[in-house]
């Protein structure tokens, strides 16, 4: 029976390969999570078949609760607050990495590379659990999203994270007596804990997202460093293909926005001036009567969603007014900003959610290029 | 031994490589979902979540374990009903993509 561990394990990895691959692209996209599904419900079953394993009503327990208080909370929240969604469950896995590398530490005392690699997913797994609560909160607005920032603020984060690798060492190097390396073990978690806290303060609005991404990220890479302890390849694989896709995802949307990564670990990433373009040409108000003739008479009609139509759910009314202009023979099209919404491709979501089709969604570059030929833009 | 660390750089080396190239030639209007879909792979940290409370001995590594049970869990379920939810947006039609609207 122990052998259909291993084959299983290797079977989610291939997997989870497929799945993030079919993800890629629109048409096959659905399919993805069905796969990437199946082989997390393969290996977590075949998990259970471990030679020796105990605590066996315990873990279903825990299983039981998570899963029905995750399963709830993901099945009703609209589709707008789903970024939030991806933060605290990221925040979850996170603390779960960032609590098996604990177990290995206190069980392993510190020695070999093994506590190397379990001490680097103590604090990264700890960093990514505040983090992502932090900016869970801030998205859910139960703390205040604007940035939050404070004199000092770069020497405290720095620090802190001098103080959370001084205690890593000291762990590791001093083995005299277990009772003190477990109070180094529980200051390295608290500092860490405090830094991944203090790294999500300064973010807020719209670069809500770059952070998300880099948590994702730095929780793949908490569970890849879990793997190596456990000796566990499907978890070093799969946090390893989370980690770099994270990362590339982080600096693409830092990319759209003008950021860069070090600014993002750094937390000067708030305080970077907003912009000031000021508006050019000639503005005039126009009445509601004004704006749908102007909209019925012209040929092609640009939309440019923000997140405004988003929150106040008006995907569905413009989804309305779309089919409504096309019967009238208007082409209509939208432009949608790689940062419109509160993720790249939120907006593309929100608006495939009320049925627009995404050939009719331009990108950034075709944007500028059809917005020069429309006859009415609109910007909601 | 050194030859599991050197084994071990081998595979999180080739991950790398695939982590990058399965993603990036990906469509700006994926980024989202596929964000929520790699936090929902690396919710496999379940089975490391079994493995600690599987092997726990003491009543502190028991908490512990159970917590990491939990929270794996949140990851797995909570990861893959947002990624299912958001994809399936791209493959319903209009009549069926209003009946899922919330209320």
């Amino acid at each position: 029976m122990i052998d259909l561990i291993d084959p299983v394990y290797l079977l989610t990895v291939v997997f989870f390969i497929i799945a993030l691959e079919r993800m890629g692209r629109p048409n096959t996209a659905y399919s993805g999570i069905v796969w990437a599904g199946l082989a997390m419900a393969l290996s977590v079953a075949v998990t259970f078949l471990l030679p020796g394993i105990s605590n066996l009503g315990l873990i279903l327990l825990g299983i039981v609760i998570g899963s029905s208080i995750g399963w709830y909370f993901s099945s009703r929240v609209a589709m707008v607050n789903m970024p939030q969604m991806v933060a605290i469950f990221n925040g979850m896995g996170a603390g779960a990495a960032a609590s098996i590398a604990s177990i290995e530490l206190l069980a392993g005392g510190g020695q070999g590379p093994n506590a190397l690699f379990a001490m680097a997913g103590s604090i990264t797994g700890c960093i990514s659990t505040t983090g992502s609560i932090v900016a869970f909160m801030k998205l859910q607005s139960i703390m205040r999203q604007s940035p939050l920032v404070f004199a000092w603020q770069q020497a405290a984060n720095i620090l802190i994270l001098i103080l959370t690798l001084g205690f890593s060492v000291a762990f590791i190097l001093y083995q005299q007596s277990a009772s003190i390396i477990v109070v180094f073990l529980l200051l390295d978690i608290l500092f860490s804990l405090l830094y991944g806290f203090l790294m999500a303060l300064p973010i807020g609005g719209a670069d809500m997202p770059v952070i998300i991404a880099f948590f994702n990220s730095i929780t793949g890479i908490a569970v890849a460093l879990d793997g190596y302890s456990l000796s566990n390849y499907a978890m070093i694989v799969a946090g390893i293909l989370v980690g770099t896709s994270g990362i590339i995802l982080t600096l693409a949307m830092a990319k759209a926005m003008n950021r860069s990564l070090v600014n993002v670990i750094f937390g000067s990433f708030g305080r970077v001036k907003e912009g000031t373009g000021a508006a050019a040409g000639n503005l005039k108000t126009l009445g509601t009567e004004d704006a749908a003739i102007m909209l019925s008479y012209s040929d092609k009609v640009i939309v440019v969603p923000g997140f405004g139509m988003a929150s106040a759910q008006a995907q569905f009314l413009v989804k309305d007014l779309m089919d409504a202009l096309s019967k009238r023979g208007v082409r209509v099209y939208f432009a949608i900003h790689p940062v419109a919404g509160r993720m790249p491709g939120h907006m593309n979501v929100l608006l495939a959610e009320a049925g627009v089709p995404y050939e009719l969604l331009l990108d950034l570059d075709s944007s500028n290029r059809e917005l020069e030929n429309a006859d009415v833009a609109f910007l909601k | 031994m050194p030859s599991d660390i050197w084994l071990s750089l081998y595979i999180i080396i080739l991950a790398l490589f695939i982590g990058y190239e399965v993603i990036v030639r990906v469509p700006v209007i994926l980024h989202t979902p596929l964000m929520s879909g790699s936090n929902f792979i690396h919710g496999i940290v379940l089975i490391g979540g079994i493995y600690a409370l599987g092997y726990a001995t003491t009543v502190v590594e028991q908490v512990i374990g159970f917590l990491a049970v939990v929270m794996g869990s949140l990851n797995v379920t909570g990861g893959f009903r947002v990624t299912q939810r958001m994809l399936s947006m791209f493959t319903k039609r209009k009549g069926q993509a209003e009946h899922d609207r919330p209320h």
